[in-house]
């Protein structure tokens, strides 16, 4: 076994360029919360850590054209004391408060939860249905990726050697918009999601649905965009016909699979509920954000 | 294997340099090399919390951070809790009402509970849950654990 390194780099170029040479395997290392445990059961043994928390850019949350650039290190915690972020995007908040417990929110970070690439994070479906981009950056250039083009399939990313997700862009919010996430565990806390509805939509003054995102988490070897089920919204204002469409287009969406947590007939069944209640949840919150 | 990092860190207000090695976590420091016993390790994987500590503040499960990471932090365990002889209100009432039976969730817990009650000095009991949820306890039932709790947070309210 070769010794296990560690840099801690202060600029975001010395860290591209630390994890493109390695010849071994190596990890970034932000909140730890997965790494770690990796580490500690064995499943990877890199050679060399790169901790990023050094890197001043990347521990903000600022203000960027009316919306929000969160910085990869920003840790859970510090996403849910940001008082503007929260008012602004309370679904993807409901994504990051539901990332284990107050221990693991003080470490995890959202770009943690999106590179580990689990189909059942939390955070990953209402940062899709916002309409997060990730900046990444790696050793020869600087890409502006929407959230959704990350995952590949369980536990593999689109990014290259020597590639760090910098930050992600949270939009301006369009006005009376709402979005909202919500899981179904066994617990209701500390547990993984058997099957995961982020909804973020758009009403006109009438209240009309005008635009409407939908993904699905958990019930497919990647998170899904559901064209169908935003296309159940768009139009109406979201009543009961339209949520009728809705749990039905999110149910025939899932390609989940059988396992401990949930059976195919479960998920697929539990995705339309959660679909209909999250949708309801989200138009709420856009009539109370004007 | 040669310990290659030298480290500097604070631990409940005293000032500590040591060596440990890049895989060592916090725990593992604060248990081998500063012989500080009193934060436990449950499963060294993040799910019971019984190696909570404060990290500049936050609360943090000291099993998922490693030692490198903590240069220059302060840290806050169980042993920082009591002022001398002088328990904690947290840990009067624990012992008082029977917030512990075998005693090794305990100290993770007291240092949850006591981050709680810095940010809320008056939670309800929804909220104590919520937040000691990454606090396993195998003895307790966690009812006692929570009157524990709400009576010392009373208490520090001076209600
Ligand atoms: S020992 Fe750290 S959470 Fe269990
Ligand atoms: S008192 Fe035994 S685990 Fe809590």
């Amino acid at each position: 076994m070769s010794e296990l390194r560690y840099e801690a780099p202060a600029s975001l170029k010395a860290a591209a360029a630390l994890l493109a040479k390695e010849k071994g395997l190596a990890k970034i290392l932000a909140g730890g919360t997965d790494v770690i445990v990796q580490m500690e059961t064995d499943l990877i043994e890199p050679e060399l850590l790169v901790d990023i928390k050094k890197i001043a850019v990347l521990r903000k949350i600022t203000a960027e054209k009316g919306g929000f650039r969160i910085g990869a290190a920003v840790s859970g915690m510090e996403m849910m004391e940001h008082a503007a972020l929260c008012k602004s995007w309370p679904g993807v908040l409901d994504g990051v408060k539901l990332i284990g417990s107050i221990q693991v929110k003080a470490r995890a970070t959202v770009a943690g939860n999106l590179c580990n690439g689990s189909p059942a994070a939390d955070s990953v479906p209402p940062m899709i249905t916002a309409g997060a981009v990730a900046r990444i950056v790696g050793p020869k250039k600087t890409r502006e990726v929407p959230v959704e083009e990350i995952p590949l399939s369980p536990g593999k990313t689109n990014l290259a050697k020597g590639e760090i997700i910098e930050s992600f862009f949270l939009p301006k919010r369009p006005k009376n918009s709402g979005d909202a996430y919500e899981r179904f565990t066994p617990r209701t806390e500390m547990d993984i999601a058997v099957v995961g509805v982020a909804i973020n939509l758009t009403l006109d003054a009438d209240g009309v649905c005008t635009a409407a995102r939908v993904c699905l988490g958990a019930v497919a070897p990647t998170v899904i965009v559901s064209k169908e089920c935003a296309a159940a919204l768009v139009g109406t204002k979201v009543d009961q016909a339209a949520l009728d469409k809705l749990a039905a287009a999110a149910s025939a969406a899932c390609r989940p699979i059988d396992d401990k947590r949930g059976t195919i007939e479960f998920r697929t069944k539990v995705a339309g509920v959660l679909a209909r209640r999250v949708a309801v949840k989200a138009l709420e919150r856009a009539r109370r954000i004007a | 294997m040669s310990k290659k990092h030298h480290l500097a860190m604070n631990v409940n207000g005293d000032d500590y340099e040591f060596l440990c090695e890049t895989h060592q976590s916090l725990l593992d420091v604060l248990r081998d090399e500063l012989m500080l016993t009193g934060t436990k390790e449950g499963c060294a994987t993040g799910d019971c919390g019984a190696c909570s500590v404060t990290l500049d503040g936050r609360l943090a499960c000291s099993c998922l951070v490693l030692a490198v990471e903590c240069e220059g932090a302060k840290i806050g365990t169980i042993e920082g809790m009591a002022r001398g002889d002088v328990l904690h209100p947290l840990q009067r009432n624990f012992l008082e009402l029977n917030g512990l039976q075998c005693g090794i969730c305990t100290p993770g817990i007291l240092i949850a509970a006591r981050s709680l009650l810095e940010r809320n000095p008056d939670p309800s009991e929804t909220e104590i849950r919520y937040w000691l949820a990454g606090n396993l306890c195998r003895c307790t039932g966690y009812d006692k654990i929570i009157r524990s709790v709400q009576a010392a947070a009373k208490e520090m309210r001076g209600a």
